[in-house]
Parts: structure tokens; C-alpha cells; sequence
């Protein structure tokens, strides 16, 4: 009989030193770059994960449909994808619907048909909801309603890829190394716990253009996962970093709080700090604390958010997995290793561990055309 | 692999390109070189791999360029180690005997479960820094960290001497470390530089450094300034706080009832 123990474990380690992997990087300028640098890094990092699932998002992904949500949908069968796709057409406009470029890669078994569908909502199926809820709750629909199909990406301007595998085999069969530039990726290996590996479980985890890539677990997956229901969100990937996504959407789309306070609802302060404020901040982080106590994450954390021109670094309060941070001229760079960043741009201007909880932020310097900005330029219009 | 043999093999002197070596054959390089009786050995083009150091059993010299991985020394026993650049996390992880020196930050757990050599590192290190260290007999580990450190620093500590100097500090600025020596229980923490009450555990008492304590800062404080090329007049002039543990057994009686 074959000694399987020496096929998974040739060197006989008694020791598995896997774990995540995160990188992220994004030019702060704008500049559109291919995969090639993000690719390089996650390989280097091969050992943290065990090819049970790895992952990227790109923003500035599809400059020819920048108004169009790019749906990413995986199908386990022929019968999913039509009951998908007649449903699609009947919600949206589909512009343009093509099988996602993939090529052979060894590495890679049984992949699921990978579609993507760039879809404008018809206007009056609205029916006075707003565009982005309409398009939350028609991926939701998707994904708890119907049998072997799983929107695994639903924003503009933006996409995820990913897979059963380790980093380099999932870039190698999406290709994209050679296929797609943007301004920002974000990449993931994953080292599954207590889920199991399989290709929607994979991060990077989105809803509409919100992309979330996650080291550690979050125990409060449970109250998490009940609070973000009562807004209609519905957990069907099975691994507790799909809540951080909805998490985001929730708080900063839906009830448009700044960046800073949605890291002190996830990663708050301890109670001693709060404690030691002054009454002001104390008062501030108290309501916090009871009106978004059930989204707190507990447990170890290092997540990675990114959204249309916007890259977060952010780790558990007591920083139980690791962050680098580093620049370099209007490169911003986020990782699990130093050492990743090193092998794509060895010259920094600055490297730094961030204090846990403190998110790091990188925002794209000329500013694309945000909802506030958009709502200014309308104030002015109208007055 | 044979074709990243290191060069001069037999020799005193070894270098040794990295890039792409799997860490795996890195360390056997690195074993074979010192086996060949290699002295010394210069390591370049590092990125990331792991456990550099760890099992080498000989007072060889290593000099890193580049980003070495985690568990940089772990268990090491003997040899002297220089990264010329940054480390990343687990550095010196239950190091027996030996020296490392960070030209660079370090990441968290440095030193953890320490139990003899030395570790120098010239800017901050991360979290839990000296986490569960420990001595016995003769064998006392001592870290000095020139910057200032994260949360949990010499949490669990059990024994050792570890160093923080606060010099990456602005005047005025105090450590901003929480949990400071949180269920320490044994050897000794010398912060230079400002802490507030809340910062420290419940576990540790504050003194002021005696006259044996000063001997051992102006030996620990001018090795590091010899190192990193600094004034360790200029440093010794300020203040040092000493933080000793309270209790042998700081939970003796948490899970008894």
C-alpha cells in the first residue's frame, strides 16, 4: 500500500507551520499595474497557506464598464447556470455575458464554470430602492435561492478570482499575470480551520465592490452573522470572513460612517482604555459599543478591506496575527511578511508593524467620483 | 540544488545567494557549509525563509542581507547572527545560546521562551517581545531593544534580562506599550523612558535600578551602542526604570477553588 504520509508530508516534518496569507497593494496615484508584482509575493508566501483556497481582487479592473456591476458567478452545474442567467436577464440589462478566460493549469481539479455577467439594473425594477441595496438583494437571492451557483463578485470597476489552490496555481488559471491591470489588488492563501476548502470558500469575500481578505477566525461569527440578517444579509459561503464584507457594506454604504469609526466597532478599545477617556470619547465609544456591539469581531484578526479607491489594513485589538505596512513612493503595501514586499520593491521608504487595532489606510490621491462628491456636485447644481 | 552549492565550499569563508532557494535547502546549504568547517558565512538575497540558524550547533558567523523569514534562530545553539536589514516574527524563538543582531525592527514574539544568548535589536520590536523567557543556573538570556515596543511586553516573562530603550521615542513621548510584563514571574525589565501606571501588569513592582543594575545596563547599553554605533554616555543619562516581578506564581490560585 502507498505510504501516503510521505506524499503530503515528503520531508517528514512533524510540525505544520501553515497559516493565512494576506498582501494588498495599491498605487495611491491611480496608475493601473498588472498582477505580476501581487503573484510574486503570495508565492513567496506558498508555505503559509496549503492550497485549499486562494484568491485575489483587482479595482480599476474593467475600464470599459466602469457603470456596469461585473458579477462573478460560479456554477456547479449546466441546470444552475440557467435558471441564474433567466433570472439575470429578467433583473438586468446584461450588456455583455462571457465565460470567464481561464487556462489549464495541472494544479487546478475540477474547477466550476466561471461566467461573468456586466448587468445595469433596469430602472423601474428598482421600485425605489436604491441600486446598490436592489443589487444585494438579487445576489443574496442567488446565493441562498438557488441550487450550484454561488455571485462571488458584484461590483463596479472591480473583480475577484479565486479558486481551490494555492496563490500562484489560481493566477496562473485565471491569468492574471498577463489578462488585467488595476490600481489595486489584493491577494490570499488560505490555511482552512474550521471550514471546509472549497472554491467559494476561497477570499478574497465580497458584496458589491467590497472585497475583504482574512488571517485568523472570528468566534463571533454566530452574533455576527445573526445581526448582519436583520439587514438581509445572508451568510451562505460557510466561513466566518463573509460576515467582515457584509460587516463593511453595512456600516459604511448603507449607514455611511467614516473609515476610522468602523474599525473602532470592529476592533474597539478594551473597556479599561475606554475607562481612562475623557468624557467625551468615553461617551462616544460607549454608544459604539452598545449600538454595534454585535458587530465586534472577536477572536484573532488581521483582515485587509478594499472598496472603489480605498485599501484598510486592520488587526484584532491585541494584534494576535501579523501586519507590515510599508510605502514606497504612491505605493501603499499591506502583509502577513516583510519579506513579500521586499521581493517586489526591496527599496522602501518606510516599513512598520502597526499597533493592533489602528487601521492603515491608503486612498487614491486624485479622486474618483464619490458618492459624497457626487451629492456635492448635485447640491451645487440645484442651488 | 547543486547548482546553489555555496561557493568555496570547505572554505572558512562561505557566501551563499538565497534567491529562491525553499528554506528548506537554505538550511541544508547553510549545515553542509559549516559541517565544511565554514567560519563564516554571508547570506544574501534573503526573503523570508524560515528557521535561518536553527540548527547549526557551531559558534559560526551569519551575516543576513535581505529579510530573513520567522523563527529566525529558533532553538539555536551557538552561532552569531547579523541581519542588515529588518526580521519578522519569532526571532531567537526558545534560542538556547548565541547572539543576534537586528540592524532593523523586529517583529512580535522576540526572544519568546528564551532560555540563554543574546538578541540586539536597534529600532522596535512588535508584540509580546520576551514572552515567557526564562533562565536557569548559568543560563540568562538578555535582550536589548533599542526603539519601544507593542503590547505584552515580557508577558509570562520567567527569567532574563530584557532592555528597552525607547531611543525611535520623540522627547516628550512616553512607550505606548499596554500590558507590560502582565503575569511576569520571574527575572528583569529595565524600560528608559516614560510608562503611566496603567500601563504595567498587575504582576510587576517598579523600582529604581541599584548598583548591580547599572553595572549590567552600562555593560548591555554599550555593547548596543557598539553595535549600532551610538553614544551610550548619551543614553546611560537618562532615567531607567526596573520592573520586577511581584510574585512567584502570579495565578497559583486562579484555577483553585
Amino acid at each position: 500500500m502507498k505510504d501516503l504520509n510521505r506524499i503530503n508530508n515528503p520531508h517528514g516534518d512533524d510540525k505544520v507551520n501553515d497559516a493565512c496569507s494576506i498582501f494588498g497593494m495599491m498605487d495611491t496615484s491611480g496608475r493601473r499595474f498588472g498582477g505580476g508584482d501581487i503573484i510574486k509575493a503570495m508565492t513567496l508566501m506558498h508555505d503559509r497557506g496549503n492550497g485549499l483556497g486562494a484568491g485575489f481582487a483587482v479595482y480599476g479592473l474593467y475600464p470599459n464598464f466602469p457603470q456596469h456591476y461585473a458579477f462573478h458567478i460560479m456554477y456547479l452545474s449546466r441546470e444552475a447556470q440557467q435558471e441564474v442567467e433567466s433570472f439575470l436577464q429578467d433583473q438586468f440589462c446584461i450588456d455583455l455575458a462571457e465565460e470567464v478566460p481561464t487556462q489549464p493549469t495541472p494544479a487546478i481539479v475540477d474547477p466550476p464554470l466561471i461566467r461573468r455577467y456586466f448587468a445595469l439594473a433596469h430602472p423601474h425594477r428598482l421600485e425605489g430602492r436604491r441600486e446598490d441595496d436592489y443589487v444585494v438583494s438579487q445576489v443574496m437571492r442567488i446565493n441562498t435561492q438557488m441550487d450550484g451557483a454561488f455571485v462571488f463578485s458584484s461590483g463596479k470597476d472591480m473583480g475577484v478570482f479565486k479558486g481551490v489552490g494555492y496563490p500562484e496555481d489560481v493566477a496562473q488559471f485565471y491569468r492574471l499575470e498577463t489578462d488585467y491591470q488595476g490600481y489595486l489588488w489584493t491577494g490570499h492563501s488560505r490555511f482552512p480551520t474550521n471550514t471546509p476548502g472549497w472554491w467559494g470558500g476561497a477570499h478574497p469575500f465580497s458584496i458589491l465592490d467590497w472585497t475583504v481578505i482574512h488571517n485568523g477566525e472570528i468566534s463571533s461569527y454566530g452574533i455576527n452573522r445573526r445581526y448582519l440578517e436583520m439587514y438581509g444579509y445572508h451568510c451562505t459561503m460557510h466561513t466566518d470572513t463573509e460576515v467582515i464584507a457584509y460587516a463593511v457594506d453595512l456600516l459604511i454604504r448603507q449607514h455611511e460612517l467614516p473609515l476610522e469609526v468602523v474599525a473602532d466597532i470592529l476592533a474597539p478599545p478594551l473597556w479599561s482604555e475606554i475607562d481612562r477617556q475623557g468624557p467625551e470619547k468615553k461617551e462616544f465609544y460607549t454608544t459604539l459599543r452598545q449600538v454595534y456591539g454585535s458587530l465586534l469581531l472577536n477572536g484573532p484578526f488581521t483582515i485587509v478591506v478594499a472598496h472603489r479607491g480605498e485599501m484598510i489594513g486592520l488587526t484584532d485589538r491585541i494584534r494576535l496575527r501579523p501586519l507590515t505596512a510599508a510605502t514606497r513612493g504612491d505605493m501603499l503595501y499591506l502583509s502577513s511578511e516583510e519579506s513579500a514586499i521586499r521581493l517586489v520593491s526591496p527599496k522602501l521608504d518606510r516599513a512598520w508593524i502597526p499597533m493592533g487595532g489602528e487601521p492603515i489606510v491608503g486612498r487614491l490621491k486624485a479622486s474618483l467620483p464619490t458618492k459624497a462628491a457626487k451629492a456635492a456636485v448635485k447640491e451645487s447644481i440645484s442651488h | 540544488m547543486t547548482k546553489k552549492l555555496a561557493k568555496g565550499r570547505g572554505d572558512r569563508q562561505v557566501k551563499i545567494d538565497a534567491l529562491g532557494l525553499p528554506y528548506r535547502e537554505l538550511n541544508a546549504l547553510l549545515r553542509e557549509a559549516v559541517a565544511g568547517g565554514a567560519e563564516s558565512i554571508e547570506l544574501t538575497n534573503v526573503y523570508g525563509q524560515r528557521y535561518i540558524g536553527t540548527d547549526l550547533m557551531k559558534p559560526v558567523r551569519l551575516d543576513i542581507h535581505g529579510t530573513p523569514g520567522n523563527d529566525l534562530g529558533a532553538f539555536m545553539e551557538g552561532p552569531r547572527i547579523t541581519v542588515h536589514g529588518n526580521g519578522q516574527d519569532g526571532i531567537a524563538n526558545t534560542m538556547n545560546e548565541g547572539e543576534i543582531i537586528v540592524h532593523g525592527h523586529a517583529g512580535d514574539i522576540l526572544a519568546m521562551s528564551a532560555r540563554g544568548g543574546r538578541v540586539f535589536v536597534r529600532d522596535d520590536v512588535g508584540y509580546r517581545a520576551a514572552i515567557h523567557m526564562k533562565e536557569y543556573g548559568e543560563k540568562k538570556p538578555l535582550v536589548v531593544v533599542g526603539g519601544t515596543a507593542q503590547d505584552f511586553l515580557g508577558e509570562y516573562m520567567a527569567g532574563g534580562v530584557l532592555v528597552v530603550l525607547g531611543l525611535t521615542l520623540k522627547e516628550g513621548e512616553r512607550h505606548r506599550a499596554s500590558y507590560i510584563g502582565t503575569g511576569m514571574h520571574g527575572g528583569v525589565i529595565f524600560l528608559r523612558g516614560a510608562v503611566e501606571k496603567h500601563q504595567l501588569g498587575k504582576e510587576v513592582g517598579v523600582a529604581e535600578p541599584d548598583e548591580a543594575d547599572r553595572k549590567l545596563l552600562r555593560t548591555l547599553v554599550g555593547q548596543y551602542a557598539e553595535y549600532f554605533d551610538r553614544d551610550a554616555e548619551e543614553i546611560l543619562k537618562k532615567d531607567f526604570i526596573k520592573l520586577f516581578p511581584l510574585y512567584l506564581r502570579p495565578y497559583g490560585r486562579l484555577y483553585v477553588y
